[in-house]
């Protein structure tokens, strides 16, 4: 998020990233200082047009004098501050919160880079055990919160549940769920203000869901699909490529980005349209585009089928 | 933001409900829903909607409290009335224990099965299970859970009994007795008589914070009065806030909540601050299993926390003040509701307050059967009507607390030293405990003690001593360890009676005083049992927001669960250093106390070899 | 409805005798402030809220709210500028933005939001009677005329043409005869449309260029297949907000369709004038060459910069932000603004004993315009069209949803379902355009036009509700589809 300081009134300070001395601009996140100086820090739930939220813990740092590690992504930098990125507390947690979600989560359809951050740290979700079977239709929506089936500890619980496919935009499907509160910010104060979801029970049990886990097509949803171009781990997916992918026919190789201009309304929201076998599958919107930061309406995102 | 909810209406009793918290729907409103003629123009927008949030709980409460279950159409009633997005009061209510989202019998009893009444050798559970058979289910007139610790530690076994009704009715009773339960559901009208406060073994002219306890009547203001109160705000009142801030500060109060902040910075820091409007906030949500001394405190003295909390607001300038209290105590929130309206109208609290012009005005806020609500900051969300998830920290409470304001927060024994402080003065007060930990401290003992109950003693006596006063452990038994600090707190061995009971000793020893819990432990304690009892209360308590606590106290009960059936994934070993990871990324990444301390307890049982070792029980 | 500058004046009232008018701005900046002043002073709040039906209070706090802000801006849609009074609401809002300062800076000012993706650019390009390219006047900048004389290599006229609803009236008259259509469905979406399809019917010669077979297609005497500009072509369009940005093709058009510029060069090689083929891009450098406002937007600059909002007058110009910035220059610089005394007339279609209803028309969120594009894909919060009642009309006419109705106006009937909608006051009601094959409610609006901007009072018809008989059960519409 942008300060509303004015730039010149910006104080300038040094601190050090892994020893090295880097000079910072007050209202940073370490997450920022970082990245300007190409320290890379992996993250889930970050995302540049939504407020952090921090709840994934994957961002976390060691900052000298903190008695707990810190999330980069939501805290600011402080004069002196000594951050340090890669020490072994740093890299535990990270391995741990990365064996955590890949023990109850799946992550198949996840971005690239989870995948390179699994080897990275060394990640073996299968010290667990073998995961729990799939949750019922519905068993994960009726949870009440502070109690839990008795476990035995023989398998590894897991957030796997039937996909939930109520209308024909996009369909649900929260066996891949990390619960990074991406799609509930995007629904709510940070783009569509719709609040069609919300994240429901607590603890393990803690969901996405509608009031009373109604059908979307119930609910205040109104299918503008940012929710879907914020999900990091391909839980909520547009209906055509799901079926696509199911198909056996998902071809990346074949496939192309195409940035242009939403045909409907006068805004001029850029589109990426995504092309297989000269079908649009897939319609995204850059979040570095300063008309929309990447949001859509449902004409945008879902009314292009007429071209077909 | 348009409110769309579903079809599903409201009857009229539930709107009743909605309605004795909100007020009557304005005349145009047809069957509560939307409005006729002259209703449509809502003025205020946003402002408004942040202004009517905080109503969502006591709304829920109200619904909960008379119609058994919350509705569909209840909430939809609701968010059209507060002009809340229904999937967000959806995801509020449904992290709430104490809220049925779906039927359920009139009558439910709510049965301890947490580790005091464990360590006591409660049979409660066992007992509910022979009478009524398996727990929650939705038929029947009556059915029945197991709950975490109720705050009745001192008997040894308890169970909270709400009947939904107008009135309905929300009784603990402790000891939990089947028969008295009977009575309970049969005469919904008759009132248990309150249990007796409980102080025992200790001389009453070496008690501060519990001096007035029994003495006092605790529906009386006159009472209050006549054993000194209202003096302490007097003098505050009087001497003006920079005398009491430097009172605290001289008299090195240390928080009593478990992080032990200086007190007197905490209340300087909110009473400096620039902005407007400022609150102070009561934490009274003490959930901690094992922990029962804000109960005692404000069902026997509410006068007193009110007082306090007054000193406080006239002190840092807030003209708002909560009391949040966990909503298993429905006896000390009736007589703090009381105490309140007394004060109120004798003119001590209200916009003239003992004829300074000084305003402060009091709320109390029910909790509803969440241990994460006593985090401060999940405290502020809950009473905003949010869910009650930790924020972040920085910014601060008193920068940004209550709706995002400078608020100050302390937990009740605190407020009550603040209180003692102000009263017999600094000087007094650092006469006892230790050059840094000053002033006395309430420790609440139970399991396997003689004389379970609170006990106040001055800050760095021994373990030992503590334990005698309490009469020592149950006769013909054998100390096997002690749980100090409750679920969030370690075990310490039977050769560490000598442990100074001050905030540097016990930091020194690697464990905590945290709220001052101190579970006696014999050798007839299932060990293994007791700490799958704390795994699975850290579990069944984490928010869900972050991922090492979300998940990880899933794990950790997992490991527990397979070592204790001698069914280990690979070699113990390889369990043992999963629990270390476990722990960990739990201590170092979790946003908050909570999963900060899910694995303390269990690594120090570990450590101190009572599970999993040749030498424990296991 | 119907009531905007009602409702602006008495905003603007209220600020001036709350002593909340930006004086020194208005001293700076601005002329004509007394007349105006003068021409607001009888709508107090209690007027504005006879006139307006809402709350003087409301009316109230919003121009106090308007006032304080830091930044504020008026934006508006078709609500406004539908009327026959279009122009002078649009002058009633730029009184206040004036009144109060909120013009010229960064995040205030007057936000006319456009209906289409490139309706702003339609202007931009010349698609307006009297101005060619980048908004030279024809008749008066005898420059710039004669600049695109001299690259074109032919005279222009010297005078203005029609606008669209003389372009119909012309029909009427006779004088015009011919028409060629691009990407329009008048057929559809003209006011009183029943009159417009009559005069596209009696046209001697129609063409119509379209990438579906719309209505007006099906009355053309050549259709011209087209690509979808967005997705099958290359080029820019122009944003609400000034800003060009380029649009590319994704995917391969269907056999037959053509390229806009192809079809267009075609033609004219048809009539004897070699244009060659241009790619998109050299067709836009030769609008920069003639169009300052235009000439620093290279499809380099405009890809690298993700658009850039004019004017643009060379390569080292970052755009402009915002208009106006000249206001707020010390001295100012060029004129000042104008204050305009916008008297208030109601809506022309008048409300009587016979047509007691005010009938406004909009869009939904998930449906456009008349639905050729959105009518592919189906939406879950799509619903039927009905017309939308309050729930004191849906009483006083003993309706309940989905019963059906005659719809009468002074121009036409229509049948269609009926639906509450509380967000509507008692005596207006709404009907969408987007499903003209269901409910074609361009039946009844009126073609009466702003005499100075040429637009139709779609926003403010007069009708009657008639409840049709038993047997019309809310199921007899059902087996029509909705989504295609």
């Amino acid at each position: 998020m942008t300060s509303t300081v004015p730039i010149s009134l910006q104080r300038r300070f040094d601190l050090t990233i892994d020893g090295k001395d880097v000079t910072v601009t007050e209202g940073q996140t370490i997450l920022e200082a970082c990245r300007q100086v190409q320290v890379d820090i992996p993250t889930l739930c970050y995302l540049e047009t939504l407020t952090p939220v921090n709840v994934c813990r994957l961002c976390v740092v060691e900052v000298k004098g903190s008695r707990t590690l810190v999330s980069a992504c939501s805290r600011k930098v402080e004069p002196k501050m000594e951050i340090l990125t890669d020490s072994s507390r740093v890299n535990t947690s990270r391995r741990m919160v990365l064996e955590l979600l890949a023990s109850s989560v799946d992550l198949s359809l996840a971005d690239d880079e989870v995948g390179h951050w699994m080897q990275q740290y060394d990640v073996h979700p299968e010290r667990h055990g073998p995961q729990s079977d799939p949750a019922e239709e519905g068993e994960r929506d009726r949870g009440h919160a502070g109690e839990h089936k008795a476990i035995d500890g023989s398998t590894a619980e897991t957030v796997a549940q039937p996909i939930k496919r109520d209308n024909g935009q996009y369909l649900r499907d929260y066996s891949r769920c990390i619960l990074c509160y991406k799609c509930v910010e995007a629904c709510g104060v940070d783009a569509q203000n719709t609040f069609a979801i919300a994240v429901a029970g607590r603890g393990f049990e803690a969901r996405i869901s509608t009031e009373y886990n109604v059908a979307l097509p119930e609910s205040a949803c109104v299918y503008c699909g940012n929710c879907v171009a914020v999900c990091p781990t391909g839980a909520l997916m547009p209906t055509i490529e799901f079926d696509l992918r199911e198909s056996g026919k998902w071809d990346p190789k074949s496939q192309t980005v195409t940035q242009t201009v939403c045909p409907y309304c006068g805004v001029g929201c850029n589109l990426e349209l995504h092309v297989q076998d000269n079908q649009i599958f897939k319609v995204t919107s850059p979040l570095d585009h300063s008309t929309t930061s990447g949001n859509l309406c449902i004409k945008g995102r879902f009314g292009f089928e007429f071209v077909h | 933001m348009d409110l769309k909810t579903t079809e599903d209406v409201a009857t009229e009793e539930e709107r009743k409900a909605a309605d004795s918290v909100i007020g009557s729907a304005p005349p145009s409103w047809s069957d509560g829903l939307r409005p006729g003629v002259g209703g449509r123009v809502i003025l205020g927008g946003q402002r408004r909607r942040a202004n009517l949030r905080h109503l969502l709980l006591p709304t829920l409460h109200a619904i909960q409290d008379q119609i058994g279950w919350i509705s569909h159409g209840a909430l939809n009633y609701v968010c059209t009335r507060l002009d809340i997005a229904p999937a967000e009061a959806f995801g509020v209510a449904s992290s709430y224990s104490l809220f049925s989202l779906r039927p359920t019998a009139q009558t439910v009893v709510h049965v301890c099965d947490d580790i005091a009444c464990r360590a006591a050798g409660s049979d409660s559970v066992e007992t509910m299970r022979g009478h009524f058979g398996e727990p929650d289910t939705t038929d029947g007139q009556l059915t029945w859970r197991t709950s975490p610790c109720l705050g009745q530690c001192e008997h040894g076994s308890a169970a909270m009994v709400t009947i939904a009704g107008s009135p309905g009715v929300r009784e603990v009773l402790a000891p939990f007795n089947i028969h008295e339960l009977d009575t309970v559901v049969s005469n919904t009208t008759a009132k248990r008589p309150p249990t007796p406060a409980t102080l025992l073994n200790q001389v009453r002219s070496e008690l501060h914070l519990l001096k007035r306890i029994g003495l006092v009547d605790p529906e009386s203001l006159d009472s209050y009065r006549s054993e000194g109160g209202y003096q302490a705000l007097r003098r505050a009142i009087d001497f003006g806030p920079e005398w009491v801030i430097r009172e605290l500060k001289d008299a090195k109060l240390l928080g009593r909540g478990g992080a032990a902040f200086p007190t007197g910075a905490k209340w300087e820091a909110v009473a400096h601050s620039s902005v407007r409007p400022r609150y102070f906030v009561a934490n009274a949500d003490e959930s901690e299993p094992g922990t029962f001394k804000d109960r005692v405190l404000i069902e026997n003295d509410p006068f007193a926390l009110v007082e306090a909390l007054t000193i406080a607001g006239v002190t840092t300038g807030a003209e708002q003040g909560y009391i949040y209290i966990r909503g298993e105590y429905p006896l000390g929130e009736r007589r703090l509701r009381s105490a309140i309206t007394q004060a109120q109208s004798r003119g001590l609290l209200g916009d003239d307050i003992m004829g300074s012009g000084l305003k402060f005005q009091i709320e109390v806020r029910r909790g509803a059967g969440a241990y994460i609500a006593g985090e401060e900051t999940a405290l502020f969300n809950s009473i905003e009507g949010h869910r009650p998830e930790p924020r972040t920290k920085p910014p601060y409470p008193v920068d940004k607390g209550l709706f995002a304001k400078p608020t100050g927060i302390n937990n009740v024994e605190t407020l009550l030293s603040a209180l003692e402080i102000i009263s017999s003065g600094a000087t007094e007060f650092i006469r006892y405990g230790t050059e840094s930990s000053t002033g006395t401290r309430m420790f609440c003992l139970s399991g396997c003690v003689n004389l379970p109950g609170i006990y106040e003693v001055p800050l760095g006596t021994k373990l030992r001593e503590l334990i005698q006063i309490a009469g020592g452990v149950t006769e013909g038994h054998q100390l096997t360890a002690i749980l100090l600090g409750g679920a969030a707190g370690s075990f310490v061995g039977p050769d560490q009676l000598d442990l100074e009971l001050s905030f540097e000793a016990v930091r020194m020893a690697g464990t905590t005083l945290g709220s001052g819990v101190v579970i006696v432990i014999d050798e007839t304690v299932d060990m293994v049992a007791f700490v799958r009892r704390i795994a699975q209360f850290f579990r069944d308590e984490s928010c869900g927001q972050c991922v090492p606590c979300r998940v990880g106290t899933v794990r950790q009960e997992e490991v527990l669960a397979r070592l204790s059936l001698n069914a280990p994934l690979g070699s113990r070993q390889d369990e043992l250093s999963l629990l270390d990871d476990l722990g960990s990324v739990m201590r170092d990444a979790s946003i908050c106390g909570l999963g900060q301390a899910a694995n303390t307890a269990v690594l120090s049982a570990i450590e101190q070899q009572l599970i999993f070792s040749s030498k424990g029980n296991s | 409805m119907g009531s905007d500058i009602a409702l602006a004046n008495t905003i603007g009232r209220h600020i001036i005798h709350a002593g909340l008018s930006n004086s020194d701005f208005i001293r700076r900046a601005t002329i004509n402030f007394d007349v105006y002043a003068k021409s607001v002073e009888p709508f107090t709040l209690e007027v504005g809220e006879k006139l307006t039906g809402i709350p003087g209070t409301a009316i109230a706090q919003l121009a106090e709210d308007y006032a304080r802000a830091d930044r504020a801006q008026l934006c508006w849609t078709l609500g406004i500028t539908e009327h026959h009074t279009g122009t002078d609401n649009v002058l009633a809002l730029c009184n206040l933005a004036l009144l109060t300062g909120h013009v010229g800076r960064y995040g205030s000012g007057l936000v006319p939001l456009r209906g289409q993706n490139n309706v702003q650019g339609g202007g931009d390009m010349g698609a307006i009677p009297n101005k060619l390219p980048g908004f030279q006047d024809i008749e008066t900048d005898t420059f710039a005329r004669e600049q695109f004389e001299a690259r074109w290599g032919t005279p222009l006229p010297r005078t203005k043409g029609w606008h669209l609803s003389q372009m119909f009236d012309a029909m009427e008259t006779g004088e015009l005869t011919s028409l060629y259509i691009i990407g329009e469905n008048p057929a559809q979406s003209e006011a009183d449309v029943k009159k417009a399809r009559h005069l596209l019917t009696g046209l001697e010669h129609l063409v119509v260029q379209d990438i579906f077979l719309t209505k007006t297609a099906e009355l053309a005497d050549v259709v011209l297949p087209a690509t979808a500009s967005w997705a099958e072509s290359d080029g820019t369009v122009t944003s609400s907000e000034r800003r060009v940005q380029r649009v590319r093709r994704a995917v391969v058009q269907p056999a037959g369709s053509r390229d806009d510029v192809e079809i267009i060069c075609q033609i004219a090689a048809k009539m004897g004038h070699d244009w060659g083929s241009p790619t998109a891009e050299q067709v836009w450098d030769e609008l920069r060459s003639l169009s300052p406002m235009h000439a620093g937007m290279s499809y380099r600059r405009l890809e690298e910069l993700g658009g850039l909002q004019w004017p643009c007058y060379d390569e080292n110009h970052p755009g402009e932000l915002f208009l106006h910035g000249r206001l707020w220059d010390e001295p100012i610089t060029g004129p000042p603004a104008t204050f305009s005394a916008t008297p208030f007339e109601p809506p022309l279609d008048e409300l009587d004993s016979e047509f007691p209803i005010r009938l406004t028309t909009g869009r939904r969120l998930d449906s456009f315009n008349t639905g050729v594009q959105t009518g592919a894909y189906s939406s879950p919060i799509r619903s039927k069209e009905a017309l939308a009642l309050s729930p004191e009309d849906m009483g006083a006419y003993k309706l309940q949803d989905g019963d059906r109705v005659l719809v009468r106006s002074r121009r036409g009937g229509i049948e269609a379902p009926v639906r509450t909608d509380p967000t509507l006051r008692s005596g207006l009601a709404f009907l969408t355009l987007h499903f003209p094959d269901q409910v074609d409610t361009n039946l009844l609006t009126i073609d009466t036009w702003d005499k100075k901007a040429g637009t139709a009072e779609f926003k403010a018809t007069a009708i009657a509700i008639e409840r049709l008989g038993q047997d019309a059960t809310p199921n007899d519409h059902s087996d029509k589809r909705v989504d295609k």
